[in-house]
């Protein structure tokens, strides 16, 4: 699950770590009363999106002046921002935060997230900030130093020691990094985070240490016990049929294609998406119906699937096995009755009694075409487009 | 035989008393698995399925000689029912449950580690040795006994290719679903391992897909070990979008790595016969077993 930079800035201030105060604005707020609120007379005015890139896309703007301010802020709350990272659509943008200015001596990088190879936290750090991570490590990996936390020791304060030195810190940095570095690992591990990113980390004119950006994502597997962060969702970030598709507890992710697919499992599912490709095809979405694969839950992935109108062939590929697939064809015959079936349909499906599956399929008073391999699915669902 | 289960596995069901719990005990036991019992704290004293169910897993161990463990424990109290396991010297858990928090996998891992204790799983389909024991809830019907040893990511994934196996007479040795979460127990290079000394064990299936680097260790370790048998892999998630989770926790391409043709890649690298496609799986393994003679 992912937040927006002010509400990921709101975590760091509970936990301690040093932000820019700021003051997040929607188009009804008042940018002359935020920035009087925060004083000084530099401000920057940021796009709040889940999308990283935002400075490229000129959704970040340094000010110094209120009159400034409010322009900069009318005009970003106007864009459909385009970065690297939202695909060439955009996103509207709603909110922005409007930050007091920092006097900036350093840029540098620091995360931690859960390294998969050694099953335990590790925190990245680089004196690269303000970058993408991912270039800096492979253009000049001496430059990113990695600290592997021990889940039973955690960080030991030797450890933030030698981050300190990683990042080049002098004088009271180098403690505010410890305490910092401290504050933060307690905040991965109390809220079940899978990310927290700052970059950049920066070191001011004045030798501090402030997180001038803040990116958090949490394991959405743990969300259940932290209803506080379910809280933070913002639902317009995300796709709107993903989102629907959530509530109705169908696994869903779009893409660009025009061949809907629904499949049982996310493995086959992934290489249902992949054998379209494959033989010539574009998969219009990912959709993991389920164990169950029951008439309601088929339904139900019909709709979700069909609410997208580049869709002109959906392929259902369902291996039954302790489900039997005579019932997954009553269910999905029993679900194409009951939606407004505008495109054709291929069904293959295999494992137990598939062989009354087919019959019941083609028996059927839907022009279901009915596949027996998985090649043939894939053929015949690219063949009748 | 069997690299982790068998006819001398006894087979305590975690969470029996529940709707999954109940259902694949039965279909355990149907196979001819050796249920023994069923734990669900408070139920101890009641029978499911014609298995008496315990208090604790020290229980069943105590009073059913029980040696393995298939949990079907909801989300939040998983994690725990693993720890219960393996204190109580249960020797492979089989997880099969899905959503554990990664914290709590987390701590289970480095928990397990250095004990004689295997976990497979979580957020799998368990583990079968055709013909002998089925500890999971993978249909018994569409395997069959030989000498190919499968090991995969995936659950229906796993099905298709098994089957694919199946239909061109090419038997099973032991089938294992390691699971679709970034943090499991026994990986592909654990059982490569346990594959290379079975001495049923001819050719080995990898069914991989996008996200982690359990397929690069997998490759490293074939090359470091100069692996004995022919190693076919497949890799799911070419067309996954970066950054999104595709139903599996572990799913996911970040920061870049972990794509589909990276790993393929790298097992091509380390000698491993690629499948280009889902459909030809069964096909790959069978001309990869005709080469290797």
């Amino acid at each position: 699950m992912n937040v927006h930079e002010y509400q990921a800035k709101q975590i760091f201030r509970e936990y301690g770590i040093p932000v820019p105060n700021g003051k997040m604005c929607t188009p009804q707020d008042s940018v002359r009363e935020a920035t009087g609120a925060l004083g000084g007379d530099r401000w920057v005015v940021k796009a709040q999106v889940h999308a990283g890139g935002r400075g490229k896309g000129g959704g970040v703007r340094v000010v110094d002046s209120v009159e400034e301010a409010e322009k900069a802020a009318g005009e970003i709350l106007n864009l459909k921002l385009v970065t690297a990272q939202t695909g060439v659509e955009g996103r509207q943008v709603r909110k922005v935060l409007v930050e007091e200015g920092v006097a900036i001596e350093k840029e540098l990088y620091l995360s931690i997230l859960v390294d998969r190879a050694s099953n335990a936290p590790v925190i990245i750090c680089s004196e690269a900030g303000g970058m993408e991570i991912e270039e800096v490590a492979a253009k000049t990996p001496e430059k990113v130093h990695r600290e592997t936390i021990d889940p039973y020791l955690g960080l030991r304060a030797y450890q933030t020691r030698r981050i300190a030195q990683a990042l080049g810190l002098k004088g009271a940095a180098i403690r505010q990094a410890a305490k910092m570095l401290g504050g933060l690992y307690r905040l991965f591990c109390e809220k079940d985070a899978s990310l927290v990113e700052i970059n950049p980390l920066v070191v001011t004119e004045s030798g501090d240490l402030v997180a001038l950006d803040a990116k958090l994502q949490f394991d959405d597997n743990a969300m259940f016990r932290h209803e506080e962060i379910l809280a933070l969702r913002d639902v317009e970030e995300e796709d709107p049929l993903e989102a629907e598709a959530g509530e109705l507890n169908l696994s869903y992710i779009r893409l660009q294609g025009n061949i809907g697919c629904m499949v049982n499992g996310a493995g086959l599912a992934m290489a249902t998406m992949d054998l379209i490709q494959y033989v010539g095809g574009a998969p219009a979405n990912f959709l993991d119906v389920g164990g169950g694969a029951s008439a309601s839950s088929v339904e139900r992935a019909f709709r979700i699937i069909l609410a997208d109108p580049r869709v002109k062939a959906i392929l259902i590929n369902i291996f039954g096995g302790i489900v039997r697939c005579d019932r997954v064809a009553q269910g999905v015959t029993e679900a194409a009755g009951n939606v407004d079936l505008r495109v054709p349909v291929v069904v293959r499906l295999e494992g137990t009694n598939a062989e009354e599956a087919r019959a019941i399929l083609e028996g059927s008073n839907i022009d279901f075409v009915v596949a027996h391999s998985l090649r043939e699915a894939a053929e015949k669902v690219v063949s009748v487009l | 035989m069997g690299i982790l289960v068998d006819e001398t596995t006894r087979v305590v069901v975690q969470g029996i008393t529940g709707k999954e719990g109940s259902f694949h005990a039965r279909g355990c036991k149907e196979y001819g698995t050796k249920v023994v019992a069923g734990v669900t704290p408070g139920k101890g004293g009641q029978e499911q399925e014609g298995v008496p169910v315990f208090d604790s897993v020290g229980d069943a161990v105590d009073r059913e000689g029980a040696n393995t463990s298939l949990i079907f424990v909801p989300p939040p109290f998983a994690a725990d029912a693993i720890l219960e396991a393996a204190d109580a010297g249960i020797r492979l858990v089989v997880c099969i449950t899905e959503g554990i928090p990664v914290r709590d996998m987390i701590t289970v891992y480095h928990s397990l580690k250095g004990k004689s204790v295997n976990l497979i799983g979580p957020n799998c389909p368990g583990v079968i040795t055709p013909g002998k024991a089925k500890v999971g809830i993978m249909p018994g019907f569409i395997h069959l006994p030989g000498s190919v040893g499968v090991i995969s990511r995936s659950g229906t994934l796993t099905y298709e290719a098994v089957k694919q196996l199946t239909d061109l007479e090419l038997g099973q040795s032991t089938c294992i679903g390691i699971g679709g979460d970034p943090i499991i127990g026994l990986r592909f290079a654990d059982l490569l391992g346990m594959f290379a000394a079975d001495d049923q064990t001819r050719a080995v299936l990898l069914i991989g897909e996008i996200g982690g680097t359990a397929e690069e260790e997998a490759a490293q370790y074939i090359i470091e070990s100069r692996y004995p048998k022919p190693v076919i892999g497949f890799v799911a998630g070419k067309t996954a979008p970066p950054g999104r989770r595709m139903g599996h926790a572990g799913a996911i391409v970040s920061g870049g790595k972990g794509t589909a043709a990276e790993k393929q890649t790298v097992m091509e690298k380390a000698g491993m016969a690629v499948c280009p496609s889902p459909d030809a799986i069964g096909k790959t393994v069978q001309e990869a077993l005709a080469s290797a003679g």
